[in-house]
């Protein structure tokens, strides 16, 4: 069985690879992961803001009682090479890619122009195969529009395509109005790949203290669906590659999403639960799944129940809403 | 000669420069002002700094100073080149060994800025009494005066003691010429190459121990044999004034730069003459050149060896005409026949004028003097005095100068307007807040213009005793000649005051001379500011012609996202408007020195302050002067007029920074001082205070609790007590069965809050429609000050609650009224809580012994004394002795205790007849383990005093005398980690070691806090700190398991944030154990590095992550067949990670290096679940009672 495929114009010979996430920040998992037959390692994003946040925080620390006392000038060691910002992404990218053989992909979450564009050039620089444009947004803001948000986010692609040659994938949210043209939009702009979806945080709220508590739940196969629909609905009819993240656990989830459209397979919360081996046994899953279904190669399953393709296309829009509404019996 | 390298440091830098190329090793132990020495090393270790011979000097922090000059010894012994930096008690600690290296001949410099010994009271400024007190020690001594001399000395010192083999204590003033930043002519390491010879060095390894050549040292010897042994090093010590003569020509050569022995300024053919050592000499030379250009005959000998004492150099170099000397010394010693520097020259003199060939045709009259104790200024005024002194007919011939001594008549009168300085010096005093970064851009100033300009620079600060809301008083001087005048600028032409506040707490314009320049950082217009201004402030303004600028530096700082810093912004106006450099240049330097602190760190920083310089000219403008000073705002007075006559007289004038006015008569005469004296500082130092909304409120009274300042209380009283409450003054009905129909007053004493936000951030009780909303919330002060004051001032009077109907648990012990209130300690301090708490629990009997450290300072830092009474007068006794003996103080204080109590039953009983049986019997059988129980004890005293009234036989005056200690008292013993770890760790674990009724508290803070974050035995795994720069690798010692191990000692293991109740009851089982208790208390501290208003949350959160577990080992339990040990906190169920990425001293050293962090957590992770696995299984081991044991326990 062939499983090879072609993401963000890197061939990979199969769509299986680590998404974003905490496990691609530690060098000894990141080993571990190639070991388990990732095709790519996507590396844990760089928040733009939580850089700022920290170096002002370090620095607000570390200087403000200082010179202050006669006993004490300082409070802190001031190390040379203590390096604030974004600088140990960038060694950490150098080490993964001396580490590995296979593809890493840099993600980065910016807040300012200047953040987007410096931080995409030092992660080129630092040997990046490719960059994940990290749009995580949430819509706060009462006077902010739908438009500006999409003015907001193709500003930002735009220049960073500019500035940067690796290639650049999107990874965004389901919450636009009108997520197709956002998708063909985004395609115009010569973007490379889209990521559907990223996970948002979800607030609970501790009922005792009444306040909220942030939290962060592993995803499950449950979430898929959302993603198969927008994978089906845009494969064939955008340039860019698709990608799926947030809901592959299973084999079944992953030959799901190929046959929705998907040109890679990000798996993040399935490794986080089993460990990295997982990835190499959900590849050998498919890849025994597809022989057994006697498919020739991947790329005969890729998007095959793909808006464009699907015997009933009209599953994909409203009719599928109307057909399930209808099946619920009291 | 190569080309001058300049370079603009302070004194500590300089000499620690040159002691780290010359040498091997360093061992230390932080002492203020020398601390930075031993730092600088090893930062430069540390960064890979190699010395002359291409290697890197190898630098450890000991546990003491004692330790320190043990491990010298020992690095001597065996052949390295090896230095050390210290001061003060520091220095005296180092004294047994420095005999030891003296007595061994051995090749050695230390490098001492030289600092006040405590005597009556502790000073962490300059004088001589800590090298004087090692004259003797066969050391030989080298004084430098100045910055470019400290530096230059430091390299005579090391060649001379390695071509002499005495060792060398190379000295120079603490502050005046530690702190002070000058420029200076750098030592390049040719330079040190060519004055240190190899065989020199080669001769010290071949005396170094070897089992190739083995010999022994250090042997006992006998009557036959140690006297003269002891006479067989003097031949070293007669050639060692030749050598330092011999190396400083050749010191001269190398750089063009010539010393002597002694050094002689001034009139060739002088009269009188001042002889002196130190920075205070430079004020002189400033003055006699003055004084000479008048046509005086005066003339100034500098001595720079002290020991051996150049006798026959010191009279050669005086001129035959010599007719009087006055010798000035910078110590004191009571009853010696004079001070030691005065004892040298009148020996020298008489020694000469006894010889075939005497100096002097008759020998001169010396006088000798006291100048300077503890940085006390020493100005061209008081030299002039001096002069005029021996110049008179009947000089004084034991004199002080400086001060003001109505009691012996000492002092010598001055004249305060004589100056000397010229008016091409531009001289510029800031004022600034600790926090704003004031002190650090006046730094970066002053090497701006150094290092851009032909100008000699000098920048010196005052610092504020207090902590938080604590004044810097920067003082810079910029000159076209070199800068002698090693003294506070006394007229300004440039005055800043980067706080607005400070207008109406201090006489900003008093250095203002005619027609300065006055920059203002105001949240007011220029155009409106005029009508904010004090009076005093406008009159000076008209008086002086004083030209005022303009800048609301808050708000530019806050729009470039700079926070609080103003100090770049304050920088860019400096030197906008005061001309010393060029504007655009100036601008491209502070860019540049913006650009070198940052760069290498993070780009946004370097743009955000970039922002802030380039906003700054926009924002500054020059305010048009008035003719009259119209406004009716006042400077607020020091102290209320309600105070107490000695707080006015003397407190007063020091908290107006008028206390060097004050006569000799104006002081106690044994460092006794009244306590409860902060609470007439109204220090107004924030600018939000918490407002209470009663309605919310649910009584918890955690906010009391946490409040380091004691500046939120609580009452709870009879609703009738409150008739003639203000009318904003708020109550609410008691909730609860304990007071039943009281009312329930909480109230903020406006005045005297920081701002920190511990007790909103403790606050639960929250508005349940709108969470946001607590019942403690931050508003601004200036609008309800005057409205709050009158409330607290009520609330104040209203009745304390009778203590005896106080349930001792943790919420009711915030009724209790706190007997330490309003110290200096910093905004959010974690260990000031506990301390209030002993002092609610047990005030009004305790006695405490307080090592030195952060706790020494808040609690007895003058001018103010933050310790109090409580209505009947009574509150905690607090004394400090030292940093390593204090729990060996406290248990003094138990032995005297007991002993009295002792006595004093001895004679009840003895006076049974005149006393009454029924007295007798209940003083002695009292039981005083509840407040009931100490009541009614006290009534009995109270009795007994009165059946002894007009007894006047022995037994019942000394009774008398001795009575008050039948009434329990209880001692405290208290201190920080570097005390309880390191350098009181022998006390510690003795006093331990006894079955003494003492409570020790062990503030850990985890780190030296004080000194400014050296890292301790407390410093945990991770963590980094200054001379663990890349994170210990080694766990904290736990300090709790080692008393445990004890088997009889108390150990309480408490963290408030985390579970105020367990602290309590840890206090009162700890004071109610009759043998030794030790509590060791986790408290958050700046040097932490995070916002310390999330301490509390922070300090949940270590326990949480199992990086402080809670316990109480109660060895009262064993007699019962329990476990001692009971744990207090579960396994650790938060990631450690959590808790440390929150905080700098972690966070730095994942920011140096992610994989080693990453290395270090895990092993922290690791020692947690260890620490917590072995405490649950000790929490879970019994012994069986025996019957012994339970007839003990019966």
């Amino acid at each position: 069985m062939y499983l090879s495929t072609t993401y963000l114009g890197l061939k990979l010979p199969h769509p299986f690879m680590a998404g974003a996430s905490p496990l691609s920040g530690d060098m000894d998992k990141v080993r571990q992961l190639e070991d388990a037959g990732a095709s790519a390692i996507v590396l844990p994003s760089l928040f733009e803001e939580q850089i700022n946040q920290d170096k002002k925080l370090t620095y607000h620390v570390m200087e403000t009682f200082g010179d202050s006392y006669g006993e004490a000038l300082s409070y802190f060691p001031d190390p040379e090479n203590m390096k604030l910002g974004p600088h140990h992404y960038a060694d950490h990218l150098r080490k993964v890619k001396e580490a590995v053989d296979v593809p890493v992909i840099a993600s980065l979450n910016g807040v300012s122009d200047a953040g987007w564009l410096d931080h995409a050039k030092l992660m080129q620089g630092a040997g990046a195969d490719a960059l994940e444009i990290n749009f995580y947004f949430v819509a706060t803001d009462l006077d902010e529009n739908g438009q500006t948000a999409e003015d907001n986010l193709m500003h930002i692609v735009q220049h960073v395509k500019q500035a940067v040659s690796i290639p650049i994938a999107v990874k965004l949210s389901p919450f636009f109005s009108s997520f197709s043209n956002i998708g063909h939009k985004l395609d115009l702009a010569g973007v490379d790949g889209l990521i559907l979806f990223n996970r948002f945080f979800q607030p609970d709220i501790d009922i005792e203290e009444i306040e909220i508590k942030p939290t962060l739940h592993l995803s499950d196969s449950t979430e898929l669906p959302l993603r198969l629909a927008w994978l089906g609905i845009l494969a064939g009819r955008v340039k860019a590659s698709l990608a799926v993240t947030g809901g592959v656990h299973t084999v079944e989830d992953a030959i799901k999403s190929i046959m929705c459209g998907a040109d890679a397979v990000q798996m993040v919360s399935a490794l986080l639960k089993h460990g990295p081996g997982h990835l190499r046994e959900t590849r050998d899953g498919v890849e025994q799944w597809f022989e057994e279904h006697a498919y020739e190669s991947l790329s005969q399953a890729k998007g095959s129940l793909s808006l464009e393709k699907a015997p009933d296309p009209a599953a994909y829009q409203r009719a599928n809403y109307m057909r399930l509404l209808h099946s619920w019996r009291m | 000669m190569p080309d001058k390298q300049m370079q603009t440091v302070d004194g500590n830098e300089a000499v620690a420069s040159v002691a780290h190329r010359l040498n091997e090793v360093a061992v230390i132990y932080p002492i203020t002002p020398s601390s930075t020495m031993g730092e600088l090393a090893d930062d430069w270790s540390m960064h890979g700094h190699k010395n002359i011979w291409g290697n890197i000097p190898d630098v450890i922090e000991m546990q003491s100073e004692g330790g320190a000059a043990g491990a010298v010894h020992g690095s001597l012994q065996n052949g390295a080149l090896t230095t050390t930096f210290t001061a003060s008690q520091g220095l005296l600690l180092m004294i047994p060994n420095m005999y030891k290296v003296a007595g061994e001949l051995t090749a050695y410099c230390m490098h001492v800025s030289a600092r006040t010994l405590a005597t009556h009271a502790l000073s962490i400024f300059g004088d001589h009494s800590d090298v004087m007190a090692c004259r003797q020690t066969g050391f030989a001594m080298l004084s430098s005066n100045s910055v470019q001399e400290a530096h230059d000395m430091a390299c005579i010192a090391q060649a001379a003691t390695l071509q002499s083999r005495v060792p060398f204590m190379h000295f120079f003033d603490g502050f005046r010429t530690s702190h002070e930043v000058s420029k200076y002519e750098h030592l390049s390491d040719d330079d040190l190459r060519a004055m240190v010879d190899e065989d020199w060095i080669s001769q010290h390894r071949k005396r170094a121990l070897s089992p190739d050549r083995p010999v022994i040292r250090g042997t006992a010897q006998n009557p036959d044999a140690f006297f003269q042994a002891r006479e067989a090093c003097n031949p070293f010590y007669e050639a060692c004034p030749g050598i330092v003569s011999e190396v400083m020509d050749r010191f001269a050569k190398v750089t063009g730069r010539q010393y002597g022995l002694v050094d002689y300024v001034g009139h060739p053919e002088a009269e009188h003459v001042v002889v002196m050592m130190g920075s205070g000499a430079e004020a002189a030379h400033e003055t006699v050149d003055y004084l000479v250009d008048k046509g005086e005959r005066v003339g100034l000998l500098k001595v720079r060896l002290f020991r051996p004492f150049p006798m026959a150099d010191l009279v050669t170099a005086l001129p035959e005409t010599v007719r009087s000397i006055g010798v000035l010394d910078r110590t004191k010693e009571p009853g010696a026949a004079g001070e030691p520097l005065y004892l040298e020259v009148v020996t020298s003199l008489n020694e000469s004028m006894q010889s075939p060939a005497p100096r002097f045709a008759q020998m001169p009259i010396v006088t000798g003097g006291r100048y300077g104790l503890s940085s006390k200024e020493f100005t061209p005024a008081m030299v002039k005095a001096v002069y005029d002194n021996i110049a008179g007919n009947d000089p004084k011939r034991r004199f002080t100068v400086g001060i003001n001594d109505d009691v012996t008549g000492l002092s010598l009168p001055y004249d305060a307007d004589f100056t000397v300085e010229p008016d091409d010096v531009v001289r510029a005093v800031f004022y600034g807040l600790g926090a704003d970064g004031t002190v650090g851009a006046n730094k970066n100033s002053i090497k701006i213009i150094a290092e851009n300009t032909d100008s000699y620079a000098q920048a010196y600060f005052v610092y504020d005793s207090k902590k938080s809301g604590a004044i810097t008083v920067s003082h810079l001087r910029f000159s076209p000649r070199l800068i002698q005048s090693t003294y506070q600028i006394e007229t300004a032409s440039f005055v800043a005051c980067h706080q607005f506040n400070f207008l109406e707490r201090y006489d900003v314009l008093e250095k203002a001379a005619d027609g300065a320049t006055f920059l203002l950082n105001a949240h007011h217009p220029a155009d409106e500011v005029w009508d904010h201004l004090p009076n005093e402030i406008q009159q000076a303004i008209i008086e002086k012609n004083i030209k005022v600028y303009v800048i609301d530096a808050s708000k530019v700082a806050k729009d470039a996202g700079m926070g609080r810093r103003i100090n770049t912004i304050m920088q860019t106006c400096f030197f906008a408007i005061s001309g010393v450099l060029e504007r655009d240049e100036a601008i491209g330097q502070i860019k540049k020195a913006i650009e070198k602190t940052y760069g290498r760190k993070s780009q946004e920083l370097v743009d955000s302050n970039f922002a802030a310089v380039d906003a700054a000219l926009a924002h500054l403008h020059e305010m048009k002067v008035p003719k009259d000073a119209s406004s009716k705002l006042y400077r607020l007075p020091p102290v209320p007029d309600h105070a107490p006559d000695f707080v006015k007289q003397v407190t007063g004038m020091m908290l107006a920074g008028k206390g060097d006015l004050l006569p000799v008569s104006a002081f106690p005469v044994d460092g006794t001082w009244p306590v409860g004296t902060t609470q007439y500082e109204k220090r107004n130092i924030t600018e939000e205070i918490p407002v209470w909304d009663e309605k919310l409120c649910i009584q918890c009274n955690k906010c009391m609790m946490v409040c380091p300042h004691a500046a939120i209380r609580l009452k709870i009283t009879e609703p009738a007590n409150l008739k003639k409450a203000p009318k904003t003054f708020k109550s609410v009905p008691f909730h609860g069965k304990e007071f039943p129909d009281q009312s329930y007053l909480l109230q903020v004493a406006p005045e005297d809050c920081t701002g920190c936000t511990l007790c909103v951030e403790v606050c639960p009780a929250k508005d349940k429609a709108n969470p946001q909303r607590k019942s403690l919330e931050m508003q601004p002060q200036r609008p309800i000050r005057d409205q709050e004051r009158e409330n607290y001032d009520f609330f104040l009077n209203l009745p304390e609650t009778d203590r005896t109907t106080v349930p001792m648990v943790a919420k009711f012990s915030q009724v209790l009224q706190p007997l330490f209130e309003y110290s200096g300690a910093c905004s959010g301090c974690g260990e000031t809580p506990y301390i209030k708490l002993v002092t609610q629990l047990f005030g009004d009997r305790t006695i405490i012994a307080n090592a030195t450290g952060c706790s020494s300072i808040y609690g007895g830092s003058l001018p103010t004394t933050p310790y109090t009474t409580n209505p009947e007068g009574r509150g905690p006794a607090w004394a400090n002795s030292l940093f390593e003996d204090n729990a060996e103080f406290g248990l003094g204080m138990r032995l005297a205790v007991d002993h009295q109590e002792a006595h004093a039953k001895e004679l009840v009983k003895a006076l049974s007849g005149d006393i009454g049986d029924d007295l007798v019997t209940a003083i002695i059988n009292a039981e005083q383990n509840d407040e009931t129980g100490i009541r009614d004890q006290r009534e009995r005293i109270a009795a007994l005093h009165q059946k002894l009234a007009g007894n006047n036989s022995p037994e019942a005056k000394r009774l008398d005398d001795l009575a008050d200690y039948l009434v329990r008292k209880s001692i405290w013993i208290v201190g920080g980690d570097g005390w309880a770890y390191d350098i009181g760790y022998g006390g510690l674990d003795h006093v331990l070691s006894t079955d003494r009724d003492v409570n020790i508290l062990v503030m850990d803070t985890e780190v030296y806090s004080n000194t400014g974050g050296q890292q301790s035995k407390a410093t945990p795994l991770g963590a980094a700190a200054k001379f663990a720069m890349a994170g210990r690798p080694i766990p904290k010692k736990n300090l709790g398991m080692e008393a445990m191990a004890y088997g009889h000692v108390y150990v309480a293991s408490v963290a408030m944030g985390a579970k105020d109740a367990q602290v309590v009851r840890a206090f009162t089982e700890a004071e109610s154990y009759r043998g030794p208790s030790l509590i060791i208390a986790y408290s958050h501290c700046i040097a932490h590095g995070y916002d310390l208003s999330h301490g509390l949350t922070q300090q949940k959160l270590a326990v949480d992550s199992g990086h402080w577990s809670l316990y109480r080992s109660d060895p009262r339990l064993m007699a019962e067949g329990k476990p001692p040990l009971q744990m207090d906190s579960g396994a650790p169920k938060t990631p450690l990670g959590e808790f440390m990425r929150h905080e700098a001293r972690f966070r730095i050293v994942e920011r140096q290096d992610p994989e080693r962090y990453k290395m270090l957590l895990k092993a922290a992770e690791k020692n947690a679940k260890l620490r917590h696995d072995l405490y649950k299984y000790m929490a879970g081991f019994s012994e069986p009672v025996e019957d012994d044991d339970q007839e003990a326990a019966e």
